[in-house]
C-alpha cells in the first residue's frame, strides 16, 4: 500500500520534470522574441545595444542547457521567476489569480449539481418518460452550444434585457453568477445523462434488490443504496474532467474580463511573457495531475480489489 | 414478433439516420463548392450597407462591414468545419500509424512510447491548446498544429490497447506460425479490427474538435481576418447585439447545429458497431 503510493509519487516527480523540460525546450524554440516585446512596452526606439544588454541581464544569451539549468534550480525554491511585463514574481501572481478560478470552479461545479442532480434523478425515475426526454434534448443541445456563446447569451439576457445582474468584471458575488451559469450550463449537460446511466445501473444491482426484500422505505433505499453507489463513477469521471473544466475557464474568464487564470495567460501569451506562461503551464498540469492521482489513490483505499488488479496486471 | 409500435419507433430511427446522413454529405459538398454556393463575396466591404437586417438581397443581413453574412456563413463552413474535418483526419493517421506499430513490435518501444502516451493523456489539453497556438502566434496553420498535438494522442492510445488485446487471439498467433509477414498481419487483421473503434472515436471527437477551434478563434488565435471563421465572426459580432442581433445568432447556431450532427452520428455509430460486436460474442 505504502510502496506503491510511494512509486506513484516518484513517478510523479519524474513527470514533473520531464514536463519542466519540455516545456521550457518548446518555449525557446518558439517564435517572438521577448526582449523586443519587453522594450516595446515603453513605446520607444531601441537600439541594438539596448537589445543586447537586456539579454544579458535576463541569462538569454547563456547556452539552453545552461538556462534550463539554473531555471530548475530556481523552480525548486518555488521561484518561477519574474513576469516580464510586470516584474513581479510569477508565483506571487498565480497566488492572487488563483482564488479568482477556483470560485469559478466552485460556483459552476455547484450550478452543474443542482442542475444534474435533480435532473438525472428524475429522468432515471420516470425513464422515457416526458421528463428523460426533455433532459435528453437539454443535454444534447448543451453539449453542442459553444460556452462563449452561451455566456453572450446570457450576457444579453440577464445584464442587458432584465438588467439584474452585472454583465462583467469582478468586486461581489453577483458578478460570479453569469459566468457559473454558463460553464454550469455546460457541464451538466453531460453529467445529467451520466446521472440518469447511473442510477438506472444500480438500481438493478443484487443489493439494491435485497434492501429492497428488507423492506427498507423506497426514498431511504434511493437515496442511501442506489445513489450512494452510482457516485462512485461520477467522482472519477469528475476528476478527469477537471483539467477541461480549467480549460473552459480560460475562454470564460476572457469573454467576462474576469481577473483569474486565464485572463492573466492569454494577456500573458499576447504579450510573450515567458516565465509567466511557463508557470502557468507547469502548474496548472502539476494542479491536474495531482488532483488525479489523488482519485486514483484513494480508491486503492476505498476498493483493496482495484490495487490488486493492479498488481496483477503488472 | 415485432409489435407496430417497434416497427414505428425502427422506421423513426431509421428516418433520423438517412437524416443525419443526408445533412453531413450536404456539409462535405458545401466545403468543396464554397466559392461556387456563395450568392455574394465572402470578404467584399461596402462599408454603406452595414448592419443591414435580413432582405431580399442579403438573406441573413450584412456585417459590420457592410459584408453578405450568408456569405460569410457558407465560407465559414469551409474554414471551421473543414479544418476540423483536416485535424481528425490528421490526428487519425498518426495516431493509429504509431498505435499499431508500437503496439504490434511491442518491447521496449512500445514500454517507452506508453509512457509518452500516458504524460500527453495528463495534461489538461484544452490549456495545452490555447498555451500551444498561443505561443505559435494566431494563424491558420500555428492552429491546426496546435490542435493536432494534443489530439493524436487518443488515437493512439485506444489503437495500441486493441491491438495489445488482439495480438493475443489465435488467429493472429496462427498467421505468425503459418509464416505471413509482419507489415500483411497489420494490414489484414489489425487494421481491420482497429478501424471500427477508430471511427466511433473519430466521430464523437468532431464535435469538440469544432468547439476547440470555434473558442480559439474567438480568443483570436484561428485564421487572421479577413477570413470567415464563425468563432472569429462571434468575437466580431459580440458589441453589436443590440443593434444587430443577427450577427450574433447565425455562427452560434451554425456552430451548434454541425456540432449536434457530429454528435448524434458519433452516437449512433458507437450503438451500431456495439450491436455488432455483441453479435459476434
Amino acid at each position: 500500500m505504502l510502496r506503491s503510493i510511494v512509486r506513484k509519487l516518484l513517478e510523479l516527480l519524474l513527470f514533473i520534470l520531464l514536463l519542466s523540460f519540455i516545456s521550457f525546450c518548446l518555449l525557446k524554440l518558439l517564435p517572438g522574441d521577448p526582449v523586443r516585446s519587453i522594450l516595446r512596452v515603453d513605446d520607444v526606439a531601441v537600439s541594438n545595444v539596448q537589445i543586447e544588454a537586456m539579454r544579458t541581464e535576463l541569462g538569454l544569451n547563456e547556452s539552453l542547457i545552461v538556462q534550463y539549468g539554473i531555471w530548475l534550480r530556481q523552480m525548486l525554491q518555488l521561484n518561477l521567476g519574474d513576469s516580464y511585463i510586470t516584474s513581479r514574481p510569477v508565483i506571487t501572481e498565480f497566488i492572487e489569480k488563483l482564488p479568482y478560478t477556483l470560485m469559478l470552479t466552485l460556483g459552476s461545479l455547484l450550478v452543474m449539481l443542482i442542475i444534474a442532480i435533480p435532473f438525472g434523478t428524475l429522468s432515471a425515475i420516470y425513464a422515457n418518460r416526458w421528463i428523460d426526454k426533455l433532459s435528453r434534448l437539454f443535454s444534447l443541445l448543451g453539449s453542442a452550444m459553444p460556452s462563449f456563446w452561451l455566456g453572450l447569451l446570457l450576457i444579453q439576457l440577464f445584464a442587458v434585457k432584465l438588467q439584474i445582474l452585472p454583465p462583467m468584471g469582478e468586486g461581489s458575488i453577483l458578478h460570479l453568477i453569469i459566468p457559473s451559469l454558463t460553464l454550469g450550463i455546460a457541464m451538466s449537460a453531460v453529467y445529467v445523462r451520466m446521472i440518469r446511466a447511473s442510477l438506472i445501473e444500480s438500481a438493478g444491482q443484487d443489493f439494491v434488490a435485497s434492501a429492497r426484500a428488507r423492506g427498507i422505505h423506497p426514498i431511504r433505499l434511493f437515496i442511501f443504496h442506489t445513489f450512494r453507489h452510482s457516485l462512485v463513477p461520477l467522482v472519477t469521471i469528475l476528476s478527469e474532467s477537471i483539467g477541461s473544466l480549467l480549460g473552459g475557464t480560460v475562454v470564460i474568464e476572457v469573454l467576462f474580463a474576469y481577473p483569474g487564470l486565464g485572463q492573466w495567460v492569454v494577456n500573458a501569451i499576447t504579450a510573450r511573457d515567458y516565465p509567466v506562461i511557463q508557470g502557468y503551464t507547469l502548474l496548472m498540469s502539476c494542479f491536474v495531475i495531482s488532483i488525479n492521482m489523488a482519485v486514483e489513490v484513494s480508491y486503492r483505499w476505498i476498493n483493496p480489489q482495484i490495487a490488486r488488479r493492479g498488481k496483477l496486471k503488472s | 414478433m415485432r409489435s407496430t409500435a417497434a416497427l414505428k419507433q425502427q422506421s423513426g430511427k431509421r428516418r433520423i439516420k438517412y437524416t443525419t446522413l443526408l445533412l453531413f454529405v450536404l456539409v462535405i459538398m458545401v466545403i468543396i463548392m464554397t466559392p461556387e454556393i456563395t450568392p455574394q463575396d465572402a470578404n467584399k466591404l461596402i462599408i454603406g450597407n452595414r448592419l443591414l437586417g435580413p432582405s431580399s438581397e442579403h438573406l441573413l443581413g450584412t456585417d459590420h462591414l457592410g459584408r453578405d453574412l450568408l456569405s460569410r456563413m457558407i465560407a465559414g463552413v469551409r474554414t471551421t468545419v473543414g479544418t476540423s474535418l483536416l485535424i481528425l483526419s490528421i490526428s487519425m493517421v498518426i495516431g493509429v500509424t504509431l498505435g499499431l506499430l508500437t503496439g504490434f513490435l511491442g518491447g521496449l518501444y512500445d514500454r517507452m512510447f506508453k509512457r509518452i502516451v500516458d504524460a500527453f493523456m495528463t495534461l489538461p489539453d484544452y490549456i495545452f491548446a490555447i498555451v500551444l497556438s498561443g505561443l505559435l502566434g494566431p494563424g491558420f496553420l500555428n492552429l491546426l498544429f496546435a490542435v493536432i498535438a494534443v489530439k493524436w494522442v487518443g488515437y493512439a492510445r485506444l489503437v495500441r490497447s486493441t491491438v495489445l488485446q488482439e495480438k493475443e487471439k489465435d488467429y493472429i498467433k496462427l498467421a505468425e506460425l503459418a509464416g505471413v509477414p509482419a507489415l500483411r498481419i497489420v494490414k489484414k487483421h489489425l487494421l481491420p479490427r482497429v478501424m471500427g473503434n477508430v471511427f466511433v472515436l473519430a466521430a464523437l471527437d468532431l464535435g469538440k474538435i469544432i468547439l476547440i477551434i470555434a473558442s480559439l478563434s474567438y480568443l483570436g488565435l484561428g485564421p487572421q481576418p479577413p477570413t470567415a471563421e464563425w468563432g472569429s465572426m462571434l468575437n466580431e459580432g459580440r458589441v453589436y447585439f443590440n443593434t444587430a442581433p443577427h450577427l450574433m445568432l447565425a455562427p452560434g447556431i451554425a456552430i451548434m447545429i454541425t456540432v449536434l450532427i457530429a454528435n448524434i452520428c458519433g452516437d449512433r455509430l458507437r450503438d451500431k458497431l456495439d450491436v455488432r460486436m455483441k453479435k459476434g460474442a
